[in-house]
Parts: structure tokens; sequence; C-alpha cells
């Protein structure tokens, strides 16, 4: 998504949710991404011998994910500040997990952003992201090479 | 993940556990930060807890020290961070790229080779924290602040403490501790961003095995039937005397009291004579149901006729309970039980294809 940016955040405005189909491919190369190997995130035999029915995807996916949905949003002029998440139920394969957020707070161009991913299980996620989007497109901006 | 709490890793600059299944769940419904190292009723209040004031004493000891990324920030890691999450982001390509801000941990991960820069007080404390039967580890928090962006050739240097050790806490997963550590991510010096890291290092709760199903009492009277069964064959008695079959096994015929008795093998067809369905209570022991609910029941009890005339109780499987009816043909079929006592061999009654 290269949503432009949309203007100045205002409080209690709600994002869009955003659907991510939790897949088996998405766990396993979030986590390598991520550069972690433990087991329980890419091997579901031995994270069936833990006690977990399933592999699930590791925090810094989650991290990550909550990152994207923030700027996918604000677009990519938007500079994270800010990311804390805490981590509830697992995101198993086959579950979706949707992303929703709601501007709790506006401090000139800096907003404070509440995230909850839900999925079938419960609340995997909840976090606050702290924003700045710049007014106006900075003259400096990058012309980006197209990325679909 | 448990057992090996952030192997090879940095703790907060690498420890990359996730939720545990059955984990904080429910509570999380209920509220949303979940379990809160801090007080919230979640955790027991310690009386005299020799350990806890041990593993404070860490508190503000450096966990890991001089760390390097084992890369410097470069495009292919952010590429295929960026493939994973679905981010397409223009920021993150293209001659002015920085990288995703939210991959500051991957930056200082240890990967499959492991880090260098664990101090021996980290690993002192998670020994602790193993030696005590806390041996399991999930990552409850993650925060990062940003204060300025990477990009690539950027190469990282990071320090981590150990912030802080909760006291012990109960929660639905375990009685543990949680360990927040604290890493300062630098570039050519300048503080670039913080990671706090927490983790619950926990024993876990003790699962339930599943109740062994109960085991037929073997005497002299009925061996010859269970060993019967072992050798998958169902086995009648027969009266010597006067030739009456019987079951279930006696010393003596009730027909014409004689003590001397032979074996016939049933040919394992029979039909349902009677039933009943066992609702409640339910029976922990009986966990498999026909529908494979793994669920404790109902289940269906038969009384089955034998085509050789004698009837024997027993499960009636190969429908759902509710489908079992009185008159249905039924086969012999001997089903083995695995659990925590080992392999029990019974024999159960499956109805006919195409019946029920």
């Amino acid at each position: 998504m290269t949503a432009a940016p949309t203007g100045q955040p205002t409080a209690g405005t709600e994002l869009p949710p955003l659907e991510i189909p939790v897949t088996r491919t998405l766990i396993v190369a979030g986590a390598i991404a991520s550069r972690d190997y433990q087991d329980v995130h890419h091997d579901a035999e031995l994270a069936r011998q833990k006690g977990s029915p399933d592999v699930f995807m590791n925090i810094l996916t989650t991290n990550g994910l909550v990152g994207r949905y923030i700027t996918d949003h604000f677009g990519p002029t938007a500079m994270l500040r800010k990311v804390a998440i805490r981590l509830g139920v697992p995101n198993y394969p086959g579950d979706t997990m949707v992303l929703t957020g709601r501007i709790e707070a506006v401090d000139g161009d800096t907003a404070t952003v509440r995230v909850v991913g839900a999925n079938a299980l419960g609340r995997h996620v909840t976090g606050t992201v702290t924003v700045t989007v710049p007014t106006q497109a900075p003259p400096s901006a990058p012309a980006p090479e197209g990325r679909s | 993940m448990s057992g090996e709490a952030g192997k090879g890793a940095v703790p907060g600059a690498g420890t990359a556990a996730s939720t545990h299944p059955d984990a904080l769940g429910e509570r999380m419904e209920r509220d949303a930060l979940g379990v809160r190292p801090e007080s919230d009723g979640l955790g027991e209040r310690p009386e005299a807890d020799a350990l806890g004031v041990r593993l404070k004493a860490y508190e503000g000891a450096p966990a890991a020290l001089a760390g390097a990324g084992k890369d410097p920030v470069n495009a292919p890691m952010i590429r295929h961070w960026c493939e994973a999450m679905g981010d397409t982001s223009p920021a993150y390509s293209g001659p002015d790229a920085i990288a995703p801000p939210t991959m500051l941990q991957a930056w200082t991960m240890g990967g499959l080779s492991g880090h260098e820069a664990r101090t021996g007080a980290y690993d002192e404390l998670l020994g602790l924290l193993d030696a005590s039967g806390c041996t399991s580890v999930v990552a409850t928090d993650c925060e990062q602040e940003y204060l300025r962006p990477l990009r690539p050739g950027d190469r990282v240097a990071f320090d981590s403490m150990i912030e802080s050790v909760s006291d012990r806490k109960t929660t639905k997963l375990g009685t543990g501790y949680f360990v927040t550590t604290r890493t300062d991510v630098r570039v050519d010096g300048d503080l670039v961003g913080t990671h706090r890291f927490r983790i619950l290092k926990y024993a876990p709760a003790r699962r339930k095995a599943p109740a062994p199903r109960p085991r037929p009492v073997v005497n002299r009277d009925n061996a010859g039937f269970w060993q019967g069964v072992a050798d998958r064959r169902l086995l009648v008695q027969r009266c010597t005397d006067c030739g009456t079959l019987r079951h279930p096994w006696l010393p003596g015929c009730n027909a014409c009291g004689g003590p001397d008795w032979d074996t016939v093998e049933a040919s394992g067809a029979g039909t349902v004579h009677s039933y009943v369905v066992m609702h409640h209570p339910p029976f922990p022991a009986f966990t498999e149901s026909d529908q494979g609910t793994g669920t404790a029941g109902p289940y269906a009890v038969g009384l089955v006729e034998l085509a050789e005339g004698v009837r024997m109780v027993s499960n009636v499987v190969g429908v759902p309970y509710d489908k079992v009816r009185i008159g249905l043909p039924v086969r012999v079929e001997f089903r083995t039980y695995e659990d925590t006592e080992g392999a029990l061999v019974l024999p159960v009654f499956r109805v006919v294809e195409g019946e029920g």
C-alpha cells in the first residue's frame, strides 16, 4: 500500500481494519526475516512436543505487522517513533488477524495510535504506536521507485 | 518455546519467543493489557521468596556488552523483511531507503550461530531460573523507541541491561518471573533506538495427562478370554458337558453345572441387542469419542448379541453415539488404546458399513 499521506491525523479517528491471513508461510517467513530461529516458529513437530498445537507467530513479526499497519495508513513519509506491544493469544496458521486502530491523541504532527490485533482466539496483540506525520511532504521526499 | 531461554541470543536483543498456546488468553479477553509484571491480581504475593530475592540482585546488571550486529543494515535483509510482512512502503526501497523501524531488534539477533556478547550475569540469572524449574519462556512485551532511522550501511552496536525482575507471578502458563531487559542500539556511538523486551520465564503449569482407561480385571476365570483378545480372537466359553456357550466367562456352566469347558472363536458378527448412551457424568478416561472431538463423552455402550448367541458389553463405534439403534449389525474390531499405562487392546463393535 502506498496510500498518500492523509493530512493531519485527528484524535478519535478509527483506522480502517487490516486483515492479515496468518499462513504458515507468513509465520516462517517472518521468523526467518527477523532472524528468529526458535523451533516453535518453524517446526510444527517440535512445537507440538512443547505443548503447542502448531507453530505460532513470533513477537518480531507481530511488531513488524503493527508497524506496517500504521505506515500503510499514514503513508511513506510517516515516521514511527515508538511501538510498544503486548502479546496475548497466539497467532496460529489458518487464523486471520484483524488489526484495528484508533488515534488516541494528537500533539502537533505526532499521533498516538492504539492498536489491537484480534484473531479467532482473542486478542493476539495490543499496543500503542507513536507516529510523526509531516504536515506536508518534505521537499526532499524521495521519489521512490514504484514497488507495486 | 520452552527449555531454552533465548539460547544463543542476547536478552532483549535476540530473545524472540512469542506467546505460548493457552497463553494468557482468557485474561487478554478481559484485559487488553494481559499479564502485567506488576501487581494486577495476576501475581501471587510472594512470601519469603528466597529465589526472588536472589534474582532481584541482578537488576541493573549488564546482559550484553559491546554487542555488534552480525550484518550492517542492508537492503537484502530489508527486502526479505518487507516481503515477509507484506510491507510495500516505498520508504524501504530505492536509493534513499530506510530500514523499517520495527526491524530494530532484527539487527541485533544472534541468528542460528548465536551471540558472543551475552554476559555472565544474564546467563547466571537464566541458570538460576532454570535450576528452580522455570525452564520455559515466552515473550510478553516489546517496546521500541526510534530516535533516527537506520539506513543501509549503518553498523549497529548495542548494550543490554537487566532492567527489572518481577516478583514471583502465577499465570495461566505457570509460575515464574518476568525479566525485562533494555537494549540501547547505537550507530557510530549515537543512540538510534532503544528496545525493551520482557519475557516470562516460568515453570509450566502441569498439564494433566489424559486419565488412562480402566484396565480389565483379569483373573484365573477370565484369563483365557483376555488372552484371546490379545491374540485378536474373540473366544466364547463352551461347556464340554452340555455344549452350552457362555459369556462372560465363569468357572462353571449355568445350564448343567459342569465345571469343564473349552472355547470356540466367535465370528465377530453381531447385532446391537440393547444400548445406553452415557452423557453424565463425563468420565475422564473416556475422552476419545468417535467424532474425534477429544472431549469426554457422550458415548454409546452396547449390549451386543453375537451371531453365536451370547451377549457382550462393549462400545459401539463407527456412528455417532446418537445414531446407535437396537438391531444394528456390528462386527468386532480390536482397538488399541495408548495411554500413560501403555497399550490396551479391547474388543469394540463397529457398525457394519452402510448401516446406521
